[in-house]
């Protein structure tokens, strides 16, 4: 039942966001995602990791056809729903300091996000996946295109567009294999592994996941939506799609495109590879030559999410477990560099890094806060980011030794834009923007500290969350082995 | 059979009605009469099948349901059909007395087990809407719309009879048993030609009603020239009969699936694309809400494709969806366009919805969940719809026409949602938008049924 909660508790603090009005809307919309983040840690020293799925709940939904209302948490859905549950109270603090117009919708609309997102994480049916999956959306297209920039429209209406194309193709793909489980048909996710599918269905059923997830990450040719779709979004949209929404794709990947078609994999396998690591180096080479931080951290992000799809490719438990441990890194490296541009914009009212410089100069904190998340995204050792993508490189060079040296160029790549991102704007002689440039406020660092604490901590101590995820992640590697 | 009867005495009591001075009796005496005629539908509920009329008509739970669909939306259309009080040249009691009698014949239409019957039921809707397309009788949209589905209509009719022969010299019988017994017992080598003709030709007749492709020329002109809510009419009730009428048809020439289904399908995939693709580039809302009728008789038509298990169910809950939903969409924009004209004529391009979401929140959320539910997002009964839409194709292992399905669905997304941007995204002029009480109930009843059957299915599988 630990569940239903986790799902229902954002929805309630929601409505009630929404129809308390705008005076105590902030307050409410953090206290709310406390709550549910105190449901999840409550859950997480619930949990048995050897135990499988754990705190579910199923209810008929269309009874006939064998659709039920189910969910449930085992390693990987909890990793998830931890880290989206950490995520958003941040991200609703983040957005204290910006005036919003009609601030009740904007926040509630936020913890609706939440509750989908929760709701993807936990699904053991394939149609509730489905309908969480799309229904995370529509939050996400209102927050972008009510309070987003100048071009909001055209970019959003792409993004959405976009991303249910692809995720219409999995819909076809969930019927077809809910037509293949015997008798009166179920749809059930667990039922969908036990299907004995021919080579050719599963190579069908491969290409539509992998275009819904590759769409939605996004890997390589389908990324055009995002680096617009992140520049143009507020802030608090663009850390719910980089932050969270991103890990959905990841997530389908591990959920069911590996175990469902294990064959599939066999056989484009190897394509779907070679379009990660091609995202990667793609990716890293445009973000070097941003100058818009917000789209340089987009790139960023679009060549990360490269090498974890990269990753589960590999089909491997380094692949997997690094996969799942780089989801909670880059989600908490990726908001706290957004939430630090964003910072320097509201003082200095440009993004671009050649009007920017010689920030240090009056700020302390904000310098070491966003070096320690900028070391954590570069993969420094004792940072979040290294263990993580240390995991993912080796799954790779393992797949194939020649594609893991090539993935591995994201490590210099990604030093090269990321600390040219620092040193443009960061040093160097003051520019005329940043003049009087003020340090973090007590709210800004209520964010980032516990952002770069667990930076710190996932990268010392990982193996708090890799053992979440162990039992978890050998059992699906044993549905892909057989 | 009960709705039957009590409609036409309604019909003529409302003709009557007309006499009397004050015209505000005219609304709520048709909602009366329609709710009597909604009770007593469901007197036979579970108790079927009877067979009425010398074997002409069949009731059972099938046709109950679909009476339902078509009952309900008639409540919901009267309900907001109050415009008639402003206009001096209007003829409420007729274009009441009209709207009941064309719902006799979609019920003739929805039970037929007689050929002769369903031509009878398809001639009483016919000709009433024929009439009430023209009733905005100063207006020439309202004119040329009104001959154009004439006399389109009466070429369908003309097939649709010439077909009715052909399968009555085929087989001797105008009962639907006969001709199903006939088509079962029809071997590769004993195949009847003039059969399969008059089932082709049938066929063409009712798929003019319905507005499939080729055969929906006359779908967006006859939708935006006549008034507003005979367009909505239209599209539901005409909709909804007409694709009751098809399925049972094809139900019984099951034992011929194998001629048939192939036909079928290109024409669902054809009205697919001219839908769909036809309405992206209207500007005129109520122009993309006809091209949107034509898709929409797509997605149904791949349910009748299918003929599997599912079919059924899902041709009832996607007729209710749909309808739900335009009618809803349909109110908005009635009240929208009423408010802001250009040039005394009601504005009906997607211009006039922007900033609606300030002018009137609740009116914008209504809109926007038709909407979502008319592109089929998840939680919206829009997305069930087409959800058992495709698992009929499935059942039937035809998967490449939902793949085709899918794709003209996000083309759908692209022009339902230009009206959801126009009123929350854009700005727009500062007018107060003012709606009825009742008006309005019937909106959120609207909405809130397409949220509920998008929530939970399971409560309209509980209900068949």
């Amino acid at each position: 039942m630990l569940t239903l909660l986790l799902i229902l508790l954002p929805i309630a603090a929601g409505v009630i966001t929404l129809l308390a009005g705008e005076r105590m809307a902030k307050q409410l919309a953090l206290v709310g995602g406390l709550a549910s983040l105190g449901v999840a840690v409550f859950t997480w020293l619930q949990f048995d990791p050897a135990a499988g799925s754990q705190f579910g709940f199923k209810y008929a939904w269309v009874a006939s056809g064998g659709i039920s209302f189910a969910a449930g948490i085992d390693g990987i859905s909890l990793l998830l729903v931890l880290l989206t549950t950490f995520l958003t109270p941040l991200i609703i603090l983040s957005a204290f300091k910006n005036e919003y117009k009609n601030p009740a919708a904007f926040y509630s609309l936020i913890l609706f996000m939440e509750a989908a997102l929760i709701g993807v994480f936990t699904a053991t049916d394939a149609f509730l996946f489905y309908l969480f999956f799309e229904a995370a959306l529509i939050p996400v297209y209102f927050l972008a295109a009510i309070w987003g920039g100048e071009n909001r429209i055209r970019v959003t209406f792409k993004f959405f567009i976009y991303t249910i194309f692809g995720s219409l193709f999995m819909f076809v793909a969930l019927v077809y294999l809910y037509y293949q489980t015997p008798g009166t048909h179920t749809s059930e996710i667990a039922a969908f592994y036990q299907l004995q599918l021919s080579p050719a269905a599963q190579g069908y059923v491969f290409w539509a996941f992998f275009i819904a997830f590759a769409i939605k990450m996004p890997l390589f040719p389908f990324h055009t939506w995002q680096p617009d779709t992140y520049t143009e979004s507020p802030t608090a949209a663009t850390m719910l799609l980089s932050g969270i929404m991103l890990k959905m794709g990841v997530y389908g990947l591990i959920r069911l495109l590996l175990p469902i078609v294990p064959m599939g994999m066999e056989q484009w396998g190897f394509l779907a590879m070679i379009l990660s690591v091609i995202g990667i180096i793609y990716g890293s080479i445009i973000a070097i030559q941003q100058s818009d931080m917000k789209t340089l951290i987009a790139y960023s992000s679009f060549a990360h999410v490269g090498l974890m799809a990269a990753g589960v490719f590999s089909s491997s438990l380094n692949g997997l477990q690094g996969a799942l441990i780089q989801m909670l890194a880059h989600g908490i490296n990726v908001i706290g560099l957004f939430f630090i541009v964003d910072i320097i914009y509201s003082r200095t009212k440009t993004r671009y890094l050649d009007q920017l410089g010689g920030i240090t100069q009056s700020t302390p904190h904000l310098s070491v806060y966003f070096m320690v998340l900028l070391l954590g995204s570069v993969a420094l050792p004792l940072t979040n980011g290294f263990v993580g993508e240390f995991l993912l490189l080796s799954s790779v060079f393992q797949y194939k030794g020649w594609l893991g040296a090539v993935a591995g160029l994201t490590i210099i790549l990604g030093s090269v834009y990321m600390l040219r991102l620092f040193q443009k704007s960061m040093f160097g002689p003051k520019s005329k923007w940043v003049e009087g440039f003020q340090d973090l406020t007590a709210s800004e660092r209520a964010v980032l500290l516990p952002l770069v604490i667990m930076v710190f901590w996932i990268g010392i101590y990982p193996s708090t969350f890799l053992k979440i995820t162990e039992p978890a992640v050998n059992q699906l590697l044993q549905l892909v082995n057989n | 059979m009960y709705p039957i009867i009590l409609l036409s005495v309604f019909g003529v009591l409302t003709l009557f009605l007309g006499f009397s001075k004050s015209k505000n009796i005219l609304l709520p005496s048709t909602l009366l009469f329609l709710a009597i005629a909604l009770g007593s539908n469901f007197v036979d509920w579970g108790k079927g099948p009877f067979l009425y009329f010398y074997d002409m008509l069949r009731v059972d739970n099938l046709t109950l349901a679909f009476n339902g669909i078509v009952l309900i939306s008639a409540f919901m259309i009267v309900a907001i059909s109050g415009g008639f009080q402003d206009n001096a040249d209007a003829e409420p009691a007729e274009y009441y007395g009209l709207m009941l009698f064309s719902l006799v014949g979609a019920i003739m239409m929805i039970g037929f087990d007689h050929l002769i019957m369903l031509f009878i039921g398809v001639e009483i809707l016919s000709v009433a809407m024929y009439v009430l397309t023209g009733s905005n009788k100063r207006n020439l949209r309202s004119n040329e719309a009104a001959l154009k589905y004439f006399l389109m209509g009466a070429f369908a009719t003309g097939f649709m009879l010439f077909g009715m022969t052909l399968l009555y010299g085929a087989t001797g019988s105008f009962q639907l048993v006969a001709i199903q017994g006939f088509a079962s017992n029809m071997s590769a080598a004993s195949q009847s030609y003039i059969f399969y003709a008059g089932l082709l030709l049938l066929l063409i007749g009712m798929l003019f009603k319905v507005s499939a492709a080729p055969f929906h020329f006359w779908t967006p002109d006859v939708y935006e020239g006549a008034p507003t809510i005979f367009t909505t009419f239209m599209s539901t009730i005409v909709k909804t009969a007409g694709f009751a009428a098809l399925f049972r048809l094809l139900n019984h020439s099951f034992a011929i699936y194998n001629f048939w289904w192939i036909v079928i399908a290109v024409i669902a995939v054809l009205t697919l694309l001219v839908g769909n693709i036809g309405a992206t580039s209207q500007n005129s809302f109520k122009r993309m809400l006809a091209y949107s009728g034509i898709s929409h008789a797509g997605y149904l038509l791949i349910a009748l494709t299918a003929l599997s298990k599912p079919t059924q169910n899902a041709i009832i809950f996607y007729s209710l969806a749909y309808s739900l939903s335009t009618i809803a969409a349909f109110g908005v924009l009635m009240l929208v366009s009423k408010e802001k004209t250009i040039e005394g004529q009601p504005n009906e391009r997607y211009e006039a919805f922007n900033g609606l979401a300030r002018q009137n929140p609740l009116l914008a959320f209504v809109l926007a969940v038709a909407m979502l539910s008319l592109a089929g997002i998840p939680l919206t009964a829009g997305f069930w719809g087409k959800f058992f839409i495709f698992t009929s194709a499935a059942e039937r292992g035809i998967m490449w026409i939902t793949v085709i399905a899918v794709l003209m669905s996000t083309v759908g997304i692209y022009y339902y949602f230009r009206v959801i941007i126009s009123s929350y995204f854009k700005e727009g002029d500062t007018v107060k938008i003012r709606v009825a009480p009742f008006y309005q109930i019937i909106l959120v009843l609207a909405t809130f049924l397409t949220i509920l059957f998008g929530l939970a299915p399971g409560i309209f599988e509980k209900l068949i």
